[in-house]
């Protein structure tokens, strides 16, 4: 006992249980299906930024992402996942190596669904666990009783910074501003959804039919943290392919590992309805409802700890 | 050689042939973007301070300081002669690199002092060093204004404020970590 920061930590770690458990009910009342999958794979999606601990020849996952989808295509068609990923490297004041992470799904839905699904899902874990709508987190507030700011990643680069989205991506500073002028004004007062990335940051995001330069993708800020990155999935095995490969050859290129080409998935995509996923950090969540500033203060052990 | 990933609070890196010290650090990465290393650092020799992004997998050189037990000699212009007692190497340092610490040098005092690449550029001096007054106002008996310190000047230059009681040629004691007067050494 005398090594675990338990006095700190105790409020934080009843509270991500039930919160947990808020988690759960919230989804199991709107006709979600939890369902496991196995947290060691063979082949984890390639993405130049993402790189998976390698477990013997295979990976621990970093995000049950493909899984789930091929729980779509076998038709599944509202499921959600609170489970344990891995990132090498990620360690920092809102990282981990090692995390919790919800993802839940909806076939026939697209992104804006899932911001529905947001709103609604802050409201409910806000009110079980403070009685309000309001969180205070660093002298910021947010209020969650209504509806969360719509902003495209075009408008966020015009309002906060002194050049467009397309000329960041051409002088290659887009994360460096996003992360630096960007994101800190993200969500006070009340919860904004960045959304409408440019495609070359659309991942595993569908490409707008009407602007096909743009990916629909999301990402969910409060107080400055990003919580979750959802997407009109891709359901094209053609396109997915080409991505894939393009990843592929950057993390060749960049010296990693480039992760072999997850065949399965690929081939049971074509029988992906049309769908919309989100990947939403609960870790970050607990930080955001009881105003801890660290991620170590909201899991029993870091890997420091150990 | 550190690489981007090796950067954390506390480190020391060579930057631009010159000693930081990092200050503040932070990880971050905006959402499916690169890593980030954000960092404060300080300038070791002039105090100035960065703030400076890295990507993944830059290097860095560490910044090889080195403290050494050495002996003050004596000040020549704005120079500050030090010798190691050990293989009786000179350095000497400016008074702009010393700052306050100058006023605190005694003839044949140890002090610890920073080298980097062979180069002084600070001195640890002892908590505690004992000064001369040189120059003080006499304390009239009986004043009343409640004053309870005055102005003092000691053998260095230095000013500082001493209790109403103490006289011109009396030694103090003198905190250097605060550069505040400590106690009066008595006899």
């Amino acid at each position: 006992m005398a090594s675990f920061r338990g006095g700190r930590k105790c409020g934080s770690l009843h509270t991500r249980s039930r919160i947990i458990t808020v988690i759960r009910t919230f989804f199991e009342g709107r006709g979600f299906l939890h369902l496991e999958t196995p947290c060691r794979i063979p082949a984890p999606a390639p993405e130049l930024h993402i790189d998976a601990l390698p477990s013997r020849d295979w990976y621990l996952q970093t995000s049950p992402e493909l899984a789930m989808k091929r729980l779509l295509a076998a038709g599944y068609d509202r499921i959600f996942q609170i489970c344990r990923c891995w990132r090498d490297g990620e360690r920092g004041r809102l990282h981990l190596p090692e995390f919790t992470l919800l993802e839940w799904y909806r076939a026939d839905a697209d992104y804006t669904d899932l911001m529905t699904d947001c709103e609604e899902l802050l409201r409910a874990v806000t009110v079980a666990i403070t009685g309000g709508t309001l969180l205070s987190f660093q002298g910021m507030e947010v209020e969650l009783a209504g509806p969360a700011v719509r902003l495209t990643v075009r408008e966020a680069f015009c309002r906060y910074t002194a050049m467009t989205a397309d000329e960041a991506l051409e002088r290659d500073c887009f994360d460096e501003l996003m992360a630096a002028e960007i994101e800190p004004n993200l969500g006070i007062g009340a919860p904004v959804i960045l959304h409408d990335y440019p495609a070359a940051r659309g991942a595993l995001a569908r490409r707008r039919s009407d602007a096909p330069e743009l990916a629909e993708r999301f990402e969910l800020y409060l107080c400055g943290v990003e919580l979750a990155n959802a997407f009109s999935e891709l359901t094209d095995p053609v396109e997915q392919t080409e991505r894939f490969r393009l990843e592929r050859e950057e993390r060749s290129i960049a010296g990693k590992d480039p992760y072999p080409i997850p065949q399965p998935f690929l081939d049971d995509l074509a029988a992906m309805p049309p769908s919309a996923g989100i990947a939403l950090g609960i870790d970050r969540l607990i930080m955001l409802v009881l105003d801890i500033p660290i991620i170590d203060d909201v899991v029993a052990f870091t890997p420091e700890e150990l | 050689m550190y690489t981007s990933a090796d950067l954390r609070k506390g480190l020391k890196i060579t930057l631009d042939n010159e000693p930081y010290l990092i200050t503040s650090f932070d990880f971050t990465k905006p959402g499916k973007g690169q890593a980030l290393y954000r960092t404060k650092m300080k300038n070791m020799i002039t105090g100035t301070t960065l703030d400076r992004t890295y990507r993944s997998g830059e290097t860095f050189e560490p910044a090889s300081l080195e403290d050494r037990v050495m002996t003050y000699l004596y000040k020549e212009d704005t120079h500050y002669t030090f010798m190691d007692s050990q293989t009786f190497d000179q350095v000497a340092m400016d008074e702009s690199a010393l700052g306050d610490a100058k006023y605190f040098l005694i003839d044949n005092m140890q002090v610890d002092v920073l080298l980097f690449r062979e180069k002084a550029i600070g001195v640890n001096l002892p908590n505690f060093v004992n000064l001369r007054v040189s120059n003080t106002e006499q304390w009239a008996k009986g004043d009343t204004s409640g004053n309870d310190s005055k102005p003092a000047t000691v053998e260095t230059g230095y000013v500082l404020r001493v209790p109403p009681f103490i006289e011109e040629g009396e030694l103090i004691v003198i905190d250097t970590r605060t550069g505040e007067y400590s106690t009066r050494v008595k006899g």
